[in-house]
Order: C-alpha cells, then structure tokens, then sequence
C-alpha cells in the first residue's frame, strides 16, 4: 500500500551543494543540443560586445545544475516519491544575471509545496544558485507530478 | 535589437518552427544529464503508457524561449522564464519527428525598460506549454 508523500517535507532546506563549475564548452554543448547558434553561448567576444564578461548559457540552462540539487530531495527514499511515475509540471528560472563561463555555482534546496491533486503528488521545489563569493546567480523552480500515485 | 521604446503591448514577435527528431533528444539527454529512456527508448515509453518516445520538457522549453532571445538580441537579458508543460511533444522515428511551433507577443511593458512576453508552443496540433513567461531586459 502506498503512503502519502511526507508534507512534513514542506520548508524542508538543504545544505548548499558542492559547487558545479560551468565551463565553456559545456555551455556550447548544450546550446548545440538545443540547436541554438547564437554566438552569445560560444565566442567570448560575442558575449563581451553584449557586456558580458565571459561566454554566457542560455536562460534554461540553470537545469543542469538545479536538477542535479533537487535529486537528493526527490530521491530521498523518506519523502516517497515514485520516481518512475515523475513528469514534469512547471518550470520558472528568475535570472539575476546569466550563467556564464567560469562560474562555480552552488545550489541550496528547499522544499516549497506538496500538495495533492486529481490522484496526483506534486511537489515544487526551490533551488537558489550562487557563487562561492554568494552572489546570487538564479533561482530555479521546479514542479514535479508523480501520475496516479496519491489513489482514487 | 529590438528598442523598449518602440515596443507596443500586443506586438507579435517573430514566430519560429523547431523541427524535433530523435537525435535532438539523445544530444540534450546527454547536455543536460536527464537520460530517463521515455526521452529516447520506445520500448520503455510505450510500456509505461506513452504514445511514443516524448522529448523533454525543459528541451521544448529552450526551443521556445529562442522567440525570444533572437528578437531581444541579448540572451542574458532574459530576466525570468516559466512555463508549464501542459501535453508531451511526441516524436516518432519515421524520419520526420516532430516540430513545435511557437509565437509570442509582447504582454506588458514594465519599469526598467522590461517587458513581459507571452508564449504558446504547440505540437503535432496541440498545445504543449501553457502560461509560458518570459521578463525580458531591452535596451
């Protein structure tokens, strides 16, 4: 018999991850992936005739490194979350800057809401990225949908 | 560049079609690090209810946004971005796959020369984001 996912969970904070050093061609690797050829994401001086310092990501690639923080939430076997059953409900990035090149970023993950709804679990989680030096980069929020898991 | 100043509320930006084939979905399976097989195996996503392999959200996602980024002209500019992944963009092997079509108008003029920019994305006849957002910074 399943339980009910822990709401207990709700407010729930994890300590900062280890930090996730963005290189350059990663950033370009993703932007191929996603088949964008804005030279922003691969020719430095592209990105610095935009004002920015170094190579910049594009807007979704906070991804990479919140997904990477929010797994030891959804996978925490106490929480109960049937993993198989996961798709993905929502999505929000709120950018302070873009992600760039060189960047070391730190994630730190808190449990915003779980709730049920039509015999669906849904948690949303809230991941803050920032530098080692603590500036904030993003924050990433992520609404996962557990299909048929909460019962009739 | 587009100019904040030249900008009207219900301004259509330029629309965009991104086909979607298979490789598309192993490449950012292993860009992004989510290699859950509905994404590229048939046989897991059949078995678990799918019509088809399905691409991934967050790949639909950073389709749409190029609306966007190409009419601001600075893809650090974006400010904010969310969207809700209403129905999966299904992408068959048989050489075509998929495409997602997107539009987007300009919804808001805010302070600080940002704008508020409405998505929709659709797939294969239906809508696939809903309440797609995007803050953009122009100059």
């Amino acid at each position: 018999m399943r339980v009910a996912l822990q709401e207990s969970f709700v407010g729930r904070k994890y300590p900062p991850t280890p930090p996730y050093e963005v290189g350059r061609e990663k950033i370009r690797e993703f932007a191929d992936a996603i088949g964008d050829p804005n030279p922003a994401y691969r020719d430095a001086e592209a990105a610095r005739a935009l004002g920015h310092p170094d190579v910049i990501a594009p807007p979704t690639f906070g991804i990479v490194v919140s997904m990477r923080a929010a797994a030891q939430v959804i996978a925490d076997p106490e929480l109960g979350l049937d993993y198989s059953r996961v798709v993905h409900g929502e999505q929000r990035f709120v950018l302070a800057r873009p992600v760039r090149a060189g960047d070391q970023l730190s994630v730190t993950v808190t449990v915003e809401d779980i709730r049920t709804a039509a015999g669906n679990d849904i948690i949303t989680t809230r991941g803050d990225a920032a530098t080692l030096d603590g500036e904030p980069v993003f924050t990433a929020y992520s609404t996962l949908v557990a299909r048929g898991t909460a019962g009739g | 560049m587009v100019r904040y100043d030249e900008v009207e509320v219900g301004a259509e930006l330029p629309p965009q079609s991104f086909p979607v084939q298979r490789v598309n979905l192993v490449m950012y399976a292993g860009a992004s690090g989510d290699f859950n097989p509905i994404h590229w195996n048939e046989r897991f996503a059949t078995s678990v209810g799918l019509p088809n392999v399905i691409a991934h959200g967050m790949f639909t996602m950073a389709e749409a946004v190029r609306v966007v980024t190409d009419w601001a002209g600075d893809p650090g500019a974006v400010e904010e971005y969310g969207v809700r992944f209403t129905r999966p963009v299904v992408v068959p092997d048989d050489g075509r796959g998929a495409t997602v079509e997107v539009t987007a108008k300009v919804g808001a003029k805010l302070e600080g020369n940002r704008v508020q920019v409405e998505l929709a994305a659709r797939s294969g006849g239906e809508t696939v984001l809903a309440r797609a957002r995007a803050v953009v910074r122009l100059g």
